[in-house]
């Protein structure tokens, strides 16, 4: 582990690695970096919004709990990319095929899951209160 | 690199995504400041952190946003805006939990 982090700050070491790719490649694997970068600091962004903007929740700290697993999955999705921007730019200068990820699938089954038990609080807070 | 044809625009849509990232970066850090700001010392050391990572991502994406030609690519760059993503977050998770106290 230590190793994978050592090398994401060794340019050096990346670029001793296979032939020089077209410029372009690179390009591209740094913008879907970037993208996912954004997608990182967008959740982030959610964490911190629902922990100053969500009204009181029914269970006591729920909003406080919402807050902190989007900080740390935004947390997580960053130190991702970087780690899936450097296999890619390894395997592009190797020539080797791109290194496949179940990373979005579980990402995407995790948001959405959030937002399911997010319905049913809404859900019982509007029945509840009537 | 002047005379070659290049129909993508590569380095300008390259440039124009580190823009959008350092926008993100301002929103998300004014969200924290935000958040860690109302009394108390901690609050405060914990905004200030978070101006202080802010600055430094600027000084990062910036180069990256500006100038024309070819781009640069890659480099020590990327971990560490990576890197500053997970300061911002873990500053976020300091300011929510100093709520509860």
């Amino acid at each position: 582990m230590w190793a994978a982090i050592r090398h994401w700050f060794d340019p050096a070491e990346l670029r001793s690695v296979g032939e020089p790719p077209d410029y372009r490649f690179s390009l591209a694997n740094e913008r879907t970096f970037l993208a996912w970068l954004r997608t990182g600091l967008a959740l982030v962004g959610g964490g911190l919004a629902a922990a100053q903007f969500l009204p009181p929740l029914p269970m006591s700290h729920l909003r406080e709990v919402i807050a902190v697993a989007l900080l740390l999955l935004g947390g997580t999705v960053a130190i991702r990319a970087v780690d899936h921007w450097a296999r890619t730019e390894r395997a592009i200068r190797l020539g080797q095929e791109l290194p496949a990820s179940r990373f979005p699938a579980i990402l995407a089954l995790a948001v959405g899951a959030g937002a399911l038990l997010l319905v049913v609080a809404v859900l019982v807070r509007a029945i509840g209160g009537r | 690199m002047s005379t070659a044809r290049d129909p993508g625009l590569q380095p300008e849509r390259t440039r124009l995504a580190w823009r959008r990232t350092l926008l993100t970066v301002t929103v998300v850090a004014a969200l924290a400041v935000r958040l860690a700001s109302p009394g108390g010392p901690t609050g405060a050391l914990i905004a200030g952190l978070t101006v202080l990572v802010w600055g430094a991502l600027l000084v990062l994406c910036w180069p990256r946003g500006t100038g024309t030609g070819p781009a640069r690519t890659g480099g020590r760059t990327l971990p560490l805006v990576a890197l500053g993503t997970v300061g911002l977050a873990l500053l976020g998770v300091l300011a929510v939990l100093r709520g509860l106290w």
